[in-house]
């Protein structure tokens, strides 16, 4: 009797594996099927369509195709080491300036009163809703008109130029000062965000009072309430701001579509797209190039995913 | 004492908001205002904005192409109602006491992070209609009579995907289902099982309630907030969405049949010039958005359990 309750105990807990198991499969696969095009040689993947284990199983695995990449893309504006360049820049500068930004304007909201506070804050939930699309057509033309408004108001550099710096015997192209293919246009624009500042001041408000009040008592002026007592308690909150604008910058798409021409600009998801567009049936180069593309965010994700699930959380509190 | 305090306060607050609120002024509330105003002008960026009135509205409302787009738009939304199943079935398998729960959530969660255009340059070959992995195995694993038996249905079959009028669309969804469905949404179902107490459970055991009876007399109700959220968030990304992927995998193609509103503003406003007409549609787009939003927010209130 005790045995026949144990064995469906353990048949159940199978059951369930399979399940999860059979799911897991379902996600992995995509991305094996990438990893073993990445590896072919060239020909292969048109000579296993006959069958589906060998279209699979790569039939020898070898790395050409990544060095491929990299000399292939070389001559477009330096290709995929550039592109991580570029990438891992905005991602950084982005990053760095969204969580400050944010960090403050919610200390303000959160902590500080001055006339207008709730107006304002209201405002900037406001916004969340509002489609890209909305902002991003007079923010181009922004960015397609700044340098000849600057050229009239303020004619003191050439502002439309495109600059190229020398290092180590080397010449870089750096794109323009402002304006399309320009850094100013891939960093500055979405560098202010209302949901991170939305997020953060929600964890502040969670923060209990009293050791700010103490802090007062013993003379601490705000910013040293801030930097001492409001930011370190909120590691988590900040961590996880983090992570996400990174990663959302990182595969950023729309805006750097629309600001970039020059190859040498580009950032990876950009240079990866005009690679597609020259090799659109070179499968090992593409995957490996997607490969590329893709692992160094798996590795970010495996490195910091319990900050993903808290945040999600943390996020949804907003529902 | 206490006046100059407030005032400090006052200062202090808006010096610590000011880097963000500049930012926010200028490159969203006033693009916001700026992009209404818009609107009413025709404007190709080289020759002088002329003032139209409402005609951009009016020529959007007889645009047979905007209303065909608006329908791929709402026909991959389909999608959304599948893909929070999905993700509900996937959390209660994974809400048990079992080992190694951790290395299957990373596993599940792997597509919604890396999803961009790596991902989306990957669907396409894995949708390639002659070399591509599911037909590769729908051809040489599936039954002859299968297959012949689909095709006799009249359905094009091996499917060519991609570069199928018929295909495309649910292809992109299926691939949509690989990406979010164990995404953000299966987390929020987890932590919202997590909070289902095992009381209720156990109660409508002694009352003899079969598991179908306690997933909709417990479980379906008590996550119904969580429901409704993803709902509500899915639907206001849908009716914003498909860009990316379109213009990746499809080129909005064939025959504009994965073009998306979104997709249908970015050719307006950045391929053709045409400044006024999209910021005109993306006001429509944001004006729907609103509504549906309202409108959710409005039968939530009667249909979710708090």
């Amino acid at each position: 009797m005790k045995d026949k309750t144990k064995l469906k105990q353990a048949a159940k807990k199978t059951a369930k594996y399979l399940m999860l198991g059979f799911a897991g499969l379902f996600m992995l696969l995509p991305f094996f099927w990438m990893l073993s095009t990445s590896v072919k040689p060239a020909g292969d993947v048109f000579t296993s369509f006959a069958n589906p284990i060998k279209a699979m199983v790569p039939r020898e695995v070898q790395l050409r195709n990544y060095g491929q990449v990299y000399d292939a893309t070389a001559a477009m504006g330096g290709g995929f080491a550039r592109w991580y360049l570029n990438s891992i820049l905005v991602a950084v500068v982005v990053t760095l300036g969204q969580v400050m930004t944010s960090a403050c304007a919610a200390y303000a909201f959160a902590r500080l009163k001055f006339p207008g506070r709730d107006k304002l804050f209201l405002s900037y939930l406001g916004t969340m809703m509002i489609p890209g699309a909305v902002t991003m057509i007079p923010n181009f033309i922004l960015m397609r008109k700044i340098s000849d408004w600057l050229a009239t108001a303020a004619p003191v550099v050439n502002w439309d130029a495109s600059r190229v710096i020398s290092l180590f015997g080397h010449t870089y192209e750096v794109g323009r000062l402002v304006g399309q293919d320009s850094y100013f246009a891939l960093v500055v624009p979405v560098m202010f965000s209302a949901y991170g500042t939305f997020m953060l001041r929600q964890f502040f408000m969670s923060i209990p009072r009293d050791l700010e009040e103490a802090a007062t008592i013993d003379g601490c002026g705000l910013f040293r309430i801030f930097t001492t007592i409001i930011l370190p308690l909120s590691k988590p909150a900040l961590a996880t701001l983090t992570i996400f604008t990174f990663m959302g910058n990182w595969q950023s798409f729309y805006w750097p579509l629309i600001m970039l021409t020059q190859d040498s600009m580009k950032t990876l998801p950009l240079g990866l797209l005009s690679f597609m567009g020259l090799y659109s049936t070179q499968w090992t180069l593409l995957m490996a190039g997607s490969m590329m593309m893709i692992m160094p965010m798996v590795g970010v994700f495996v490195l910091g995913q319990k900050w993903f699930v808290s945040g999600i959380q943390l996020g949804a509190l907003k529902g | 004492m206490a006046r100059t305090k407030r005032g400090q306060s006052a200062l202090a607050g808006y010096l610590f908001l000011l880097p963000n609120l500049l930012g926010f002024l200028a490159f969203t509330l006033v693009p916001v205002l700026a992009s209404l105003g818009l609107s009413f002008f025709e404007w190709d960026l080289f020759t002088p904005p002329k003032f139209v009135g409402l005609h951009n509205f009016a020529a959007l409302m007889r645009d047979h192409e905007f209303w065909y787009y608006a329908y791929n738009t709402v026909f991959l939304m389909l999608a959304i109602p599948v893909n929070i199943l999905g993700s509900l079935l996937l959390a209660m398998v994974m809400n048990q006491k079992l080992r190694g729960i951790v290395v299957f959530r990373t596993i599940y969660f792997l597509p919604s992070i890396v999803a961009g255009v790596g991902t989306y340059l990957l669907w396409r070959w894995i949708y390639n209609p002659d070399y591509g992995l599911i037909n590769t195995i729908i051809v040489n694993w599936f039954p002859r009579w299968l297959n012949d038996s689909i095709r006799n249905l009249g359905v094009e079959w091996p499917p060519r995907w991609l570069t199928s009028i018929t295909w495309a669309k649910p292809a992109l969804m299926f691939m949509s289902f690989w990406t979010v469905v164990g995404g953000y949404n299966m987390i929020l179902y987890l932590a919202a099982l997590q909070g289902v107490s095992p009381e209720l459970y156990e109660a409508a055991e002694i009352d003899g309630a079969n598991k179908w009876q306690k997933f909709w007399a417990i479980t379906w109700p008590m996550v119904s907030p969580t429901t409704f959220f993803i709902f509500t968030m899915s639907i206001i990304g849908g009716l914003q969405g498909g860009f990316e992927q379109a213009f990746v995998m499809t080129r909005g193609g064939p025959a504009g049949a994965t073009t998306t509103i979104s997709y249908y503003i970015y050719n307006h406003a950045f391929a053709w010039n045409h400044m006024g007409y999209a910021a005109a549609m993306a006001w429509v787009l944001f004006a729907v958005v609103f509504g549906v939003t309202v409108v959710n927010w409005r039968l939530g209130g009667r249909i979710v359990h708090y």
